[in-house]
Protein backbone atom coordinates (compact mmCIF):
# COMPACT_ATOMS: atom_id res chain seq x y z
CA UNK A 1 0.00 0.00 0.00
CA UNK A 2 2.73 2.40 0.93
CA UNK A 3 4.40 1.76 -2.46
CA UNK A 4 1.32 2.86 -4.36
CA UNK A 5 1.05 6.00 -2.31
CA UNK A 6 4.71 6.67 -3.10
CA UNK A 7 4.05 6.48 -6.85
CA UNK A 8 1.09 8.80 -6.49
CA UNK A 9 3.17 11.35 -4.64
CA UNK A 10 5.95 11.52 -7.23
CA UNK A 11 4.28 11.28 -10.60
CA UNK A 12 6.49 11.57 -13.70
CA UNK A 13 4.37 14.37 -15.10
CA UNK A 14 3.27 17.02 -12.69
CA UNK A 15 0.01 18.75 -13.51
CA UNK A 16 0.39 22.42 -12.73
CA UNK A 17 -2.93 22.71 -10.97
CA UNK A 18 -2.38 26.31 -9.96
CA UNK A 19 -1.73 27.27 -13.62
CA UNK A 20 -4.26 25.64 -15.94
CA UNK A 21 -2.59 27.21 -19.03
CA UNK A 22 0.75 25.46 -18.33
CA UNK A 23 0.77 21.98 -19.88
CA UNK A 24 2.29 19.20 -17.79
CA UNK A 25 5.10 18.40 -20.24
CA UNK A 26 6.65 21.86 -19.91
CA UNK A 27 8.85 22.84 -16.97
CA UNK A 28 7.69 26.44 -16.87
CA UNK A 29 5.75 29.09 -18.76
CA UNK A 30 8.79 30.42 -20.58
CA UNK A 31 9.72 26.99 -21.96
CA UNK A 32 6.15 26.49 -23.14
CA UNK A 33 6.10 29.91 -24.80
CA UNK A 34 9.45 29.34 -26.50
CA UNK A 35 8.30 25.97 -27.88
CA UNK A 36 5.11 27.51 -29.31
CA UNK A 37 6.92 30.46 -30.86
CA UNK A 38 9.60 28.17 -32.30
CA UNK A 39 6.91 26.02 -33.92
CA UNK A 40 5.47 29.11 -35.62
CA UNK A 41 8.94 30.17 -36.81
CA UNK A 42 9.51 26.73 -38.37
CA UNK A 43 6.18 27.08 -40.14
CA UNK A 44 7.12 30.58 -41.36
CA UNK A 45 10.39 29.07 -42.66
CA UNK A 46 8.36 26.70 -44.86
CA UNK A 47 6.17 29.65 -45.89
CA UNK A 48 9.26 31.54 -47.06
CA UNK A 49 10.07 28.59 -49.33
CA UNK A 50 6.44 28.35 -50.48
CA UNK A 51 6.26 32.00 -51.58
CA UNK A 52 9.93 31.80 -52.68
CA UNK A 53 9.03 29.42 -55.51
CA UNK A 54 6.48 31.86 -56.91
CA UNK A 55 8.79 34.85 -56.45
CA UNK A 56 11.48 32.91 -58.33
CA UNK A 57 9.13 32.18 -61.27
CA UNK A 58 8.18 35.86 -61.28
CA UNK A 59 11.82 37.06 -61.31
CA UNK A 60 12.83 34.72 -64.16
CA UNK A 61 9.93 35.82 -66.39
CA UNK A 62 10.44 39.46 -65.46
CA UNK A 63 14.02 39.26 -66.73
CA UNK A 64 12.99 37.54 -69.93
CA UNK A 65 9.86 39.60 -70.79
CA UNK A 66 10.76 42.96 -69.26
CA UNK A 67 8.88 45.27 -71.72
CA UNK A 68 5.65 43.26 -71.39
CA UNK A 69 6.00 43.04 -67.59
CA UNK A 70 6.69 46.79 -67.32
CA UNK A 71 3.66 47.68 -69.45
CA UNK A 72 1.38 45.26 -67.56
CA UNK A 73 2.66 46.60 -64.21
CA UNK A 74 1.79 50.16 -65.29
CA UNK A 75 -1.81 49.07 -65.89
CA UNK A 76 -2.17 48.38 -62.14
CA UNK A 77 -3.54 51.24 -60.01
CA UNK A 78 -0.52 52.75 -58.20
CA UNK A 79 -2.50 54.95 -55.76
CA UNK A 80 -4.85 52.14 -54.71
CA UNK A 81 -1.87 49.76 -54.30
CA UNK A 82 0.07 52.26 -52.17
CA UNK A 83 -2.91 53.00 -49.90
CA UNK A 84 -3.63 49.29 -49.49
CA UNK A 85 0.00 48.73 -48.42
CA UNK A 86 -0.49 51.45 -45.80
CA UNK A 87 -3.70 49.73 -44.58
CA UNK A 88 -1.78 46.48 -44.06
CA UNK A 89 0.99 48.30 -42.15
CA UNK A 90 -1.66 49.81 -39.85
CA UNK A 91 -2.97 46.29 -39.17
CA UNK A 92 0.54 45.18 -38.18
CA UNK A 93 0.76 48.08 -35.72
CA UNK A 94 -2.57 47.17 -34.11
CA UNK A 95 -1.42 43.53 -33.73
CA UNK A 96 1.83 44.61 -32.05
CA UNK A 97 -0.06 47.04 -29.79
CA UNK A 98 -2.62 44.36 -28.82
CA UNK A 99 0.20 42.07 -27.64
CA UNK A 100 1.53 45.00 -25.62
CA UNK A 101 -1.95 45.54 -24.15
CA UNK A 102 -2.00 41.85 -23.15
CA UNK A 103 1.41 42.23 -21.49
CA UNK A 104 -0.13 44.97 -19.33
CA UNK A 105 -3.36 43.02 -18.77
CA UNK A 106 -5.54 45.66 -20.47
CA UNK A 107 -8.33 43.46 -21.77
CA UNK A 108 -10.62 46.11 -23.30
CA UNK A 109 -7.79 47.83 -25.17
CA UNK A 110 -6.65 44.42 -26.40
CA UNK A 111 -10.07 43.57 -27.82
CA UNK A 112 -10.39 47.00 -29.49
CA UNK A 113 -6.97 46.68 -31.14
CA UNK A 114 -7.75 43.14 -32.34
CA UNK A 115 -11.06 44.32 -33.82
CA UNK A 116 -9.12 47.11 -35.57
CA UNK A 117 -6.75 44.47 -36.98
CA UNK A 118 -9.65 42.45 -38.39
CA UNK A 119 -11.15 45.68 -39.79
CA UNK A 120 -7.90 46.64 -41.57
CA UNK A 121 -7.57 43.06 -42.87
CA UNK A 122 -11.07 43.17 -44.33
CA UNK A 123 -10.47 46.62 -45.86
CA UNK A 124 -7.34 45.23 -47.55
CA UNK A 125 -9.31 42.27 -48.95
CA UNK A 126 -12.12 44.57 -50.10
CA UNK A 127 -9.69 46.81 -51.98
CA UNK A 128 -8.10 43.69 -53.49
CA UNK A 129 -11.53 42.54 -54.70
CA UNK A 130 -12.06 45.99 -56.26
CA UNK A 131 -8.71 45.73 -58.07
CA UNK A 132 -9.45 42.21 -59.33
CA UNK A 133 -12.84 43.43 -60.58
CA UNK A 134 -11.02 46.13 -62.56
CA UNK A 135 -8.77 43.44 -64.07
CA UNK A 136 -11.93 41.59 -65.12
CA UNK A 137 -13.31 44.71 -66.79
CA UNK A 138 -9.98 45.33 -68.56
CA UNK A 139 -9.93 41.74 -69.88
CA UNK A 140 -6.73 41.12 -67.93
CA UNK A 141 -7.71 37.81 -66.34
CA UNK A 142 -5.53 35.10 -67.95
CA UNK A 143 -7.31 32.73 -70.40
CA UNK A 144 -10.65 34.33 -69.53
CA UNK A 145 -11.27 36.59 -72.56
CA UNK A 146 -7.73 37.85 -71.99
CA UNK A 147 -6.72 40.72 -74.21
CA UNK A 148 -3.55 42.80 -74.31
CA UNK A 149 -5.09 45.14 -76.89
CA UNK A 150 -5.10 48.11 -74.50
CA UNK A 151 -1.38 47.57 -73.76
CA UNK A 152 -0.51 47.25 -77.48
CA UNK A 153 -2.43 50.37 -78.48
CA UNK A 154 -1.14 52.49 -75.61
CA UNK A 155 1.13 55.13 -77.22
CA UNK A 156 3.67 54.99 -74.37
CA UNK A 157 4.16 51.26 -74.85
CA UNK A 158 4.65 51.17 -78.62
CA UNK A 159 8.30 52.16 -78.41
CA UNK A 160 9.36 49.70 -75.69
CA UNK A 161 7.41 46.95 -77.47
CA UNK A 162 9.34 47.79 -80.67
CA UNK A 163 6.08 48.08 -82.63
CA UNK A 164 6.96 51.33 -84.43
CA UNK A 165 9.86 49.66 -86.24
CA UNK A 166 7.54 46.96 -87.57
CA UNK A 167 4.97 49.40 -89.02
CA UNK A 168 5.87 48.50 -92.64
CA UNK A 169 5.92 44.74 -92.09
CA UNK A 170 2.34 43.57 -91.31
CA UNK A 171 3.32 39.88 -90.90
CA UNK A 172 6.00 40.60 -88.32
CA UNK A 173 3.80 43.19 -86.61
CA UNK A 174 1.06 40.61 -86.16
CA UNK A 175 3.57 38.06 -84.85
CA UNK A 176 4.93 40.55 -82.31
CA UNK A 177 1.43 41.48 -81.15
CA UNK A 178 0.62 37.80 -80.55
CA UNK A 179 3.85 37.52 -78.56
CA UNK A 180 2.91 40.55 -76.40
CA UNK A 181 -0.49 38.95 -75.82
CA UNK A 182 1.18 35.71 -74.61
CA UNK A 183 3.85 37.36 -72.49
CA UNK A 184 1.62 39.90 -70.74
CA UNK A 185 -0.71 37.00 -69.94
CA UNK A 186 2.18 35.41 -68.02
CA UNK A 187 2.52 38.61 -65.97
CA UNK A 188 -1.15 38.52 -65.04
CA UNK A 189 -1.00 34.77 -64.29
CA UNK A 190 1.77 35.50 -61.78
CA UNK A 191 -0.08 38.59 -60.54
CA UNK A 192 -3.17 36.52 -59.72
CA UNK A 193 -1.17 33.59 -58.31
CA UNK A 194 0.85 35.86 -55.98
CA UNK A 195 -1.89 38.28 -54.89
CA UNK A 196 -4.40 35.41 -54.74
CA UNK A 197 -2.18 33.25 -52.53
CA UNK A 198 -1.47 36.31 -50.37
CA UNK A 199 -5.20 37.02 -50.11
CA UNK A 200 -5.88 33.40 -49.03
CA UNK A 201 -3.32 33.94 -46.26
CA UNK A 202 -5.15 37.13 -45.30
CA UNK A 203 -8.51 35.29 -45.15
CA UNK A 204 -6.93 32.62 -42.93
CA UNK A 205 -5.40 35.41 -40.80
CA UNK A 206 -8.77 37.13 -40.35
CA UNK A 207 -10.23 33.76 -39.31
CA UNK A 208 -7.44 33.16 -36.78
CA UNK A 209 -7.84 36.67 -35.37
CA UNK A 210 -11.59 36.24 -35.02
CA UNK A 211 -10.91 33.32 -32.66
CA UNK A 212 -8.11 35.24 -30.91
CA UNK A 213 -10.40 38.26 -30.41
CA UNK A 214 -13.04 35.98 -28.89
CA UNK A 215 -10.42 34.50 -26.53
CA UNK A 216 -9.25 38.00 -25.58
CA UNK A 217 -12.86 39.07 -24.97
CA UNK A 218 -13.31 36.05 -22.67
CA UNK A 219 -10.26 37.22 -20.70
CA UNK A 220 -8.13 34.21 -21.62
CA UNK A 221 -4.95 36.25 -21.98
CA UNK A 222 -3.00 37.54 -19.01
CA UNK A 223 0.36 39.31 -18.69
CA UNK A 224 1.85 35.84 -17.92
CA UNK A 225 0.07 33.89 -20.67
CA UNK A 226 -0.88 35.21 -24.12
CA UNK A 227 1.02 32.79 -26.37
CA UNK A 228 -1.84 32.20 -28.89
CA UNK A 229 -2.06 35.95 -29.49
CA UNK A 230 1.71 36.20 -29.84
CA UNK A 231 2.14 33.42 -32.43
CA UNK A 232 -0.96 34.53 -34.36
CA UNK A 233 0.78 37.93 -34.46
CA UNK A 234 3.92 36.35 -35.93
CA UNK A 235 1.79 34.88 -38.76
CA UNK A 236 0.08 38.22 -39.42
CA UNK A 237 3.38 40.14 -39.59
CA UNK A 238 4.79 37.52 -41.96
CA UNK A 239 1.84 37.98 -44.34
CA UNK A 240 2.50 41.73 -44.10
CA UNK A 241 6.17 41.19 -45.07
CA UNK A 242 5.11 39.15 -48.13
CA UNK A 243 3.02 42.11 -49.28
CA UNK A 244 5.91 44.53 -48.56
CA UNK A 245 7.79 42.67 -51.33
CA UNK A 246 4.79 42.07 -53.61
CA UNK A 247 3.93 45.77 -53.77
CA UNK A 248 7.19 47.03 -55.39
CA UNK A 249 7.61 43.85 -57.48
CA UNK A 250 4.13 43.97 -59.03
CA UNK A 251 3.18 47.66 -59.02
CA UNK A 252 6.53 49.44 -59.43
CA UNK A 253 8.33 47.51 -62.20
CA UNK A 254 8.68 50.59 -64.37
CA UNK A 255 6.79 53.75 -63.42
CA UNK A 256 9.27 56.17 -65.00
CA UNK A 257 7.83 58.79 -67.34
CA UNK A 258 8.02 57.59 -70.96
CA UNK A 259 11.04 58.92 -72.84
CA UNK A 260 10.75 61.19 -75.87
CA UNK B 1 15.25 29.02 -18.55
CA UNK B 2 15.61 28.43 -14.82
CA UNK B 3 12.62 26.83 -13.10
CA UNK B 4 12.15 29.52 -10.54
CA UNK B 5 12.80 32.74 -12.42
CA UNK B 6 9.76 34.69 -13.49
CA UNK B 7 9.19 34.58 -17.26
CA UNK B 8 11.19 37.47 -18.63
CA UNK B 9 9.39 38.71 -21.70
CA UNK B 10 10.59 41.89 -23.28
CA UNK B 11 7.99 44.65 -23.42
CA UNK B 12 8.57 46.99 -26.34
CA UNK B 13 7.70 50.62 -25.68
CA UNK B 14 4.59 51.96 -27.38
CA UNK B 15 6.59 54.91 -28.71
CA UNK B 16 8.91 52.56 -30.60
CA UNK B 17 5.93 50.74 -32.17
CA UNK B 18 4.49 54.06 -33.37
CA UNK B 19 7.91 55.11 -34.67
CA UNK B 20 8.24 51.84 -36.65
CA UNK B 21 4.72 52.38 -38.02
CA UNK B 22 5.61 55.95 -39.10
CA UNK B 23 8.82 54.76 -40.80
CA UNK B 24 6.91 52.01 -42.64
CA UNK B 25 4.23 54.41 -43.86
CA UNK B 26 6.77 57.04 -44.99
CA UNK B 27 8.86 54.34 -46.73
CA UNK B 28 5.75 53.06 -48.56
CA UNK B 29 4.94 56.47 -50.04
CA UNK B 30 8.64 57.14 -50.64
CA UNK B 31 9.10 53.96 -52.67
CA UNK B 32 5.97 54.71 -54.75
CA UNK B 33 7.27 58.24 -55.43
CA UNK B 34 10.86 57.22 -56.24
CA UNK B 35 9.55 54.71 -58.78
CA UNK B 36 8.26 57.65 -60.88
CA UNK B 37 11.76 59.18 -61.10
CA UNK B 38 14.15 57.86 -63.74
CA UNK B 39 17.17 56.35 -61.98
CA UNK B 40 18.06 54.04 -64.86
CA UNK B 41 18.82 50.52 -63.64
CA UNK B 42 18.76 51.69 -60.01
CA UNK B 43 14.96 51.97 -59.79
CA UNK B 44 14.66 48.24 -59.06
CA UNK B 45 17.62 48.31 -56.66
CA UNK B 46 16.16 51.20 -54.64
CA UNK B 47 12.70 49.55 -54.55
CA UNK B 48 14.18 46.27 -53.23
CA UNK B 49 16.45 48.01 -50.69
CA UNK B 50 13.45 49.93 -49.28
CA UNK B 51 11.35 46.72 -49.19
CA UNK B 52 14.14 44.84 -47.39
CA UNK B 53 14.54 47.68 -44.89
CA UNK B 54 10.79 47.63 -44.20
CA UNK B 55 10.70 43.84 -43.87
CA UNK B 56 13.71 43.93 -41.51
CA UNK B 57 12.15 46.36 -39.04
CA UNK B 58 8.86 44.42 -39.09
CA UNK B 59 10.78 41.23 -38.23
CA UNK B 60 13.11 42.81 -35.67
CA UNK B 61 10.65 45.01 -33.77
CA UNK B 62 7.08 43.83 -34.50
CA UNK B 63 8.05 40.12 -34.54
CA UNK B 64 10.43 40.59 -31.59
CA UNK B 65 13.38 38.88 -33.33
CA UNK B 66 15.62 41.54 -31.78
CA UNK B 67 14.43 40.76 -28.23
CA UNK B 68 13.85 37.00 -28.24
CA UNK B 69 15.63 34.81 -25.67
CA UNK B 70 14.80 31.73 -27.70
CA UNK B 71 18.15 30.63 -29.13
CA UNK B 72 16.85 28.88 -32.26
CA UNK B 73 14.64 31.66 -33.68
CA UNK B 74 17.46 33.53 -35.41
CA UNK B 75 19.14 30.39 -36.86
CA UNK B 76 15.76 29.27 -38.30
CA UNK B 77 15.17 32.66 -39.87
CA UNK B 78 18.71 32.95 -41.26
CA UNK B 79 18.54 29.34 -42.49
CA UNK B 80 15.24 29.95 -44.31
CA UNK B 81 16.62 33.12 -45.93
CA UNK B 82 19.79 31.26 -46.93
CA UNK B 83 17.77 28.58 -48.76
CA UNK B 84 15.65 31.28 -50.37
CA UNK B 85 18.78 33.07 -51.65
CA UNK B 86 20.13 29.76 -52.93
CA UNK B 87 16.92 29.27 -54.91
CA UNK B 88 16.73 32.83 -56.26
CA UNK B 89 20.41 33.54 -56.99
CA UNK B 90 21.25 30.19 -58.61
CA UNK B 91 18.03 30.16 -60.66
CA UNK B 92 18.54 33.73 -61.85
CA UNK B 93 22.20 33.28 -62.82
CA UNK B 94 21.14 30.21 -64.81
CA UNK B 95 18.07 31.63 -66.57
CA UNK B 96 19.46 35.09 -67.26
CA UNK B 97 22.48 33.61 -69.06
CA UNK B 98 20.22 31.73 -71.50
CA UNK B 99 18.03 32.60 -74.44
CA UNK B 100 14.60 33.79 -73.35
CA UNK B 101 12.27 30.87 -74.02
Amino acid sequence: MSDRAGIGETPLAVEHEDRPELRHHFADVEQQRNAASLGMWWFLGTEIMFFGGMFCAYLVYRRWYFPEFAASSRSLDLIVGTLNTAVLICSSLTVAMSIRAAQFGKRQLQVKLLLATIFFGLVFLGVKAYEWDNKYKEHHIPTFHFSARDLIHNKDNRKIFGLDKLQNDPAKLQEREAEIQRRSQIFFSLYFALTGMHAIHMVVGVGIFTVITWMAYKGRFTPEYHTPLEIAGLYWHFVDIVWIYLFPLLYLIDRRPPGP
Amino acid sequence: MSDHSAPSEHIVSGTLYWLVWAILIVATFLTAWIATIDLGPFNTVVALVIATGKASIVALIFMHVKYTHEKMTKPILIGALFWLMLLLILSLTDYSSRYAG
